[in-house]
């Protein structure tokens, strides 16, 4: 036991600092991103309820706002530059300071070196200096909320010229710069996260824990990385682009501009340019957000419903083609770009495509709950809201995709709605489900479940009652990102279900601060939480979580026999097989053969499959990691 | 490098490729792909006309000249390395050093060459894109020299040789990236412009 004496030494050798603060323990780095992620939640979610106000009721004139903002809300009404500016940063920070650095960093920190067996990342100084990035741009970018002349108001999307010319628009001047120095660093945290993620995932892993037996976890964060890895640069040539434009007066985005009746000396640039460099970005960026909900919602799902996945590989398979295809895809949102009708064409078959293993990832989930010993705890309830939000905002993505319709759709609420059920909702969701489930894991004590329960119903029928009605406003033609409506006769009929929106916002809100006394409150307070309290096959409710200590298992680090999946296993002694089991300790019938360990594991329980050795450890041999 | 936490000793496993290693092969791909997003954007600008044609500057041939030139004493260097050659590592690596800050100062005279024959930063994109992605290899290639003086203050204390091989590992072959991302560029804008 000479690890264990070894680890109370390190023990006592930790400062608060050392600990708390500039940890190199991946369990500590992941709750740094968690709180930080739902700090930046709740001010972006505060900042949409400003711009719902506006929305709700664009007569009203509300005092307290001057208290509030001051010049931006003079005379009780919100300021239109500050409109646009809080829109911005809402989208911001939801996209990428929330379901990007908040789900990612949270999760893929917590669960790839717990999972596969590893003792931390492969390198735990670059997180911890990926993390402080974040933390810095995220300070930064908050910062942009405080200056004179407001933050960024382009967008999350920063097209030019708003973005490029830094007189256009009070937001366009300090505001963009700050903005576009938070990126930044975002960017370079963003990098050295998924380059950490994807070395453990494919060097760390511990011996039999082949590609075919990860959980689809960390399949998930894999695919993501991988994404991040070859789209985020680009956003970064992007903006350096137009950091040049900005400041040393050069045309990449610009061309033949007027401002206030004066040409500018610009010449020969595109603003189309750009938006096919941040697409190029921005479309894989949308799975990055969702894929790691996806990979979590398919642990939570199985486990909940006491049944393997279903179609662990076709599972795998769907994750790879919505990497691949999200990086063909970009020009559905450029479809009224004025882009060549045949490029057009090329995008819309393309982006139709996708449907594919979206549907195979559904259809998987569904047939998984089929006839399931299902335990509805809250974890599971939030993982079945997100198949449900990626069904309803998945099918209109098929409207979407169209170009034809798209002409008449982009711009409109419809694509407010769409997007903010299918990622939007639907990551948040998988975040949450996170979070109910390796609660215990964290913290090591369990959530109230009954707020649970009360949280996630509010939750559900705040996000429809939100993000639905949108729908038919879009199929009319109301436009996105407008200050009010009330200018135009036609469109004044939307006026009441926009207050029923606004309402509804409020209260989707309000029942989120439910989850947030619940997590603080059940740090200490909430009950303690048995070693692996859902039963769960997984390795990282092998490593004690009474005491978390750096290197996770106190002993040897655990071997891995079989899949993640075996539950309800026929004539296994529980209705779960822990990874660390070997094939002999299970009875003999099993052994034998005579009943078959799990449908999709049938004839496979120790002995590698055909698509196995050709696939993956032929593949992967060729790379030089040698599985042990 | 940077500590590795990693498997104890007891848990050693013998690696094909370094963890370290691989991160530095993940993140040249990433390196890459900023180029790929510029030279990209050139193709997509270029498509749309009002395009100016130039000859590219004479001091490009240089700086590839040296580039390679560069490549080949850090090769060599790292070869001296493992044999336990200590001085001729550092011999090696000052010469590097050099002709590392020589493709830097050519790149310069290229903007110099580029200003004289009045094409500036801010004119025609065809030049703007020359000069900003040239710029950023050239940050790159001033990380990778700062790089090397790091490795060359360890060479003092005696830190590398043939049982510490990684961390002029890690620079050689960044080095050898960023040489052979030079020579792509300079194809691209040589057959592009
Ligand atoms: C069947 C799958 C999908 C299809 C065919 C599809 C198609 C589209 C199309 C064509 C647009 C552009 C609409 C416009 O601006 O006119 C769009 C917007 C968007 N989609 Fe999807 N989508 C799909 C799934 C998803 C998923 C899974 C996510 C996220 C996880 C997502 C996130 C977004 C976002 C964020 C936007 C709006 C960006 C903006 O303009 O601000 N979509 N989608
Ligand atoms: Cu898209």
């Amino acid at each position: 036991m000479a690890h264990t004496q070894e680890h109370h030494h390190e023990h006592h050798k930790e400062t608060f600092i050392s600990k708390y603060i500039f940890s190199m323990d991946h369990k500590m780095i992941a709750k740094q991103y968690l709180i930080t992620g739902m700090i930046m939640a709740l001010i972006a979610a505060l900042l949409s309820l400003l711009f719902r106000l506006q929305l709700g009721w664009p007569e009203n004139t509300f005092p307290w706002l001057e208290t509030l903002l001051g010049d931006w809300g003079k005379g009780g009404r919100l300021d239109p530059n500050f409109y646009l500016a809080l829109v911005t940063l809402h989208g911001t920070l939801m996209v990428f300071f929330v379901l990007t650095a908040g789900l990612s960093g949270t999760f893929s920190n917590l669960l790839i070196p717990l999972q596969i067996g590893a003792r931390d990342m492969a390198s735990p100084f670059l997180n911890m200096v990926s993390y402080w990035l974040f933390f810095c741009s995220s300070v930064i970018m908050l910062i942009s909320l405080f200056i004179e002349s407001g933050p960024a108001s382009a967008g999350w999307t920063i097209y030019p010229p708003l973005s490029a010319l830094p007189q256009a628009i009070p937001g366009s001047g300090l505001g963009m710069t700050l903005w576009l120095i938070s990126m930044t660093l975002f960017i370079a945290s963003s990098l050295m996260g998924s380059l950490n993620y994807i070395t453990t995932i494919l060097n760390l892993r511990t011996p039999g824990m082949r590609m075919t037996r990860m959980p689809l976890t960390i399949w998930s964060f894999l695919t993501t990385s991988i994404l991040g890895v070859l789209s985020f640069p680009v956003l970064l040539a992007a903006a350096v682009l137009l950091i040049f434009d900005r400041s040393f007066g050069t045309s990449f985005y610009l061309s033949d501009i007027f401002i206030a009746g004066e040409v500018l000396n610009r010449n020969g640039g595109s603003p189309i340019l750009f938006q096919h460099l941040f697409w190029f970005l921005g479309h894989p960026e949308v799975y990055i957000v969702l894929m790691p909900a996806l990979g979590i919602t398919s642990e939570v799902i199985a486990t909940n419903a006491r049944k393997p996945i279903f179609g662990y590989r076709a599972m795998i398979g769907s994750l790879i083609g919505i990497s691949v295809l999200s990086f063909v895809v970009w020009g559905h949102h450029m479809f009224i770009t004025g882009m060549n009708p045949f490029l057009g064409n090329v995008f819309m078959i393309l982006t139709l495509i996708i449907a594919v293993p979206s549907a195979v990832k559904t259809f998987n989930y569904l047939a998984t709950l089929w006839r399931g010993n299902i335990r509805f705890t809250p974890a599971m309830l939030f993982a079945i809201g997100l198949v449900s939000l990626f069904i309803s905002g998945g099918l209109t993505g098929l409207y979407l995709g169209n170009a034809a319709l798209d002409i008449n759709l982009h711009d409109t609420y419809f694509v407010v709605a769409h997007f903010h059920l299918v990622m939007g909702s639907a990551a948040m969701f998988g975040m949450l489900a996170g979070v109910y489930h390796w609660y215990p894991r964290m913290f090591g004590t369990l959530m109230n479940e009954k707020l649970g329960y009360l949280h996630f119903w509010l939750t559900f029928a705040a996000v429809y009652m939100v993000f639905f009605p949108m729908h038919f406003m879009g199929l009319d033609g109301v436009p996105r990102r407008y200050y009010n409506f009330t200018g135009f006769e036609w469109m004044q009929e939307w006026g009441d279900l926009n207050k029923f929106i606004s309402i509804s916002a409020i209260l989707g809100t309000a029942a989120q601060l439910i989850f947030i006394w619940n997590f603080y409150y059940s740090i200490k307070k909430g009950k303690k939480s048995p070693q692996n309290p859902w039963q769960s096959n997984t390795l990282e409710w092998t490593a004690p979580i009474e005491e978390r200590m750096h290197g996770n298992w106190p002993g040897d680090i655990p071997h891995v026999h079989r899949w993640p999946y075996d539950y309800s296993v026929p004539g296994a002694p529980q209705d779960f097989i822990p990874q660390t089991v070997k094939d002999d300790d299970l009875p003999e019938e099993i052994r034998q053969g005579k009943v078959k360990p799990a449908p999709e594991h049938a004839g496979t329980p120790a002995s590698e499959t055909v698509a196995d050795k050709l696939l993956f450890s032929r593949f992967i041999n060729l790379f030089g990691f040698k599985k042990a | 490098m940077a500590e590795m936490a990693g498997p104890r000793r007891t848990e050693r496993r013998k690696f094909a490729v370094e963890p370290i290693e691989f991160l530095m092969w993940a993140f040249m791909v990433s390196v890459f792909m900023i180029f790929a997003g510029f030279t990209s954007g050139y193709i997509v600008r270029k498509g749309d006309g009002n395009w100016l044609a130039f000859t590219l500057p004479t001091a490009f041939l240089l700086s590839t000249a040296l580039v390679v030139l560069s490549s080949i004493a850090m090769q060599w260097t790292f070869s001296q390395a493992k044999k336990n050659e200590l001085g001729k590592v550092k011999t090696g690596m000052v010469i590097t050093l050099l002709l590392g800050l020589g493709f830097v100062g050519a790149q310069l005279l290229a903007y110099s060459q580029l200003v004289n024959i009045g094409l500036f930063l801010n004119g025609n994109p065809s030049v703007s894109f020359l000069y900003v992605i040239t710029f950023i290899h050239a940050l790159h290639m001033v990380s990778a020299i700062i790089a090397l003086i790091v490795i060359f203050a360890q060479a003092f204390r005696f830190q590398v040789h043939s049982k510490k091989l990684m961390g002029i590992r890690l620079v050689t072959i960044f080095w050898h990236f960023l040489g052979i991302l030079w020579i792509y560029l300079y194809g691209f804008f040589y057959f592009m412009n």
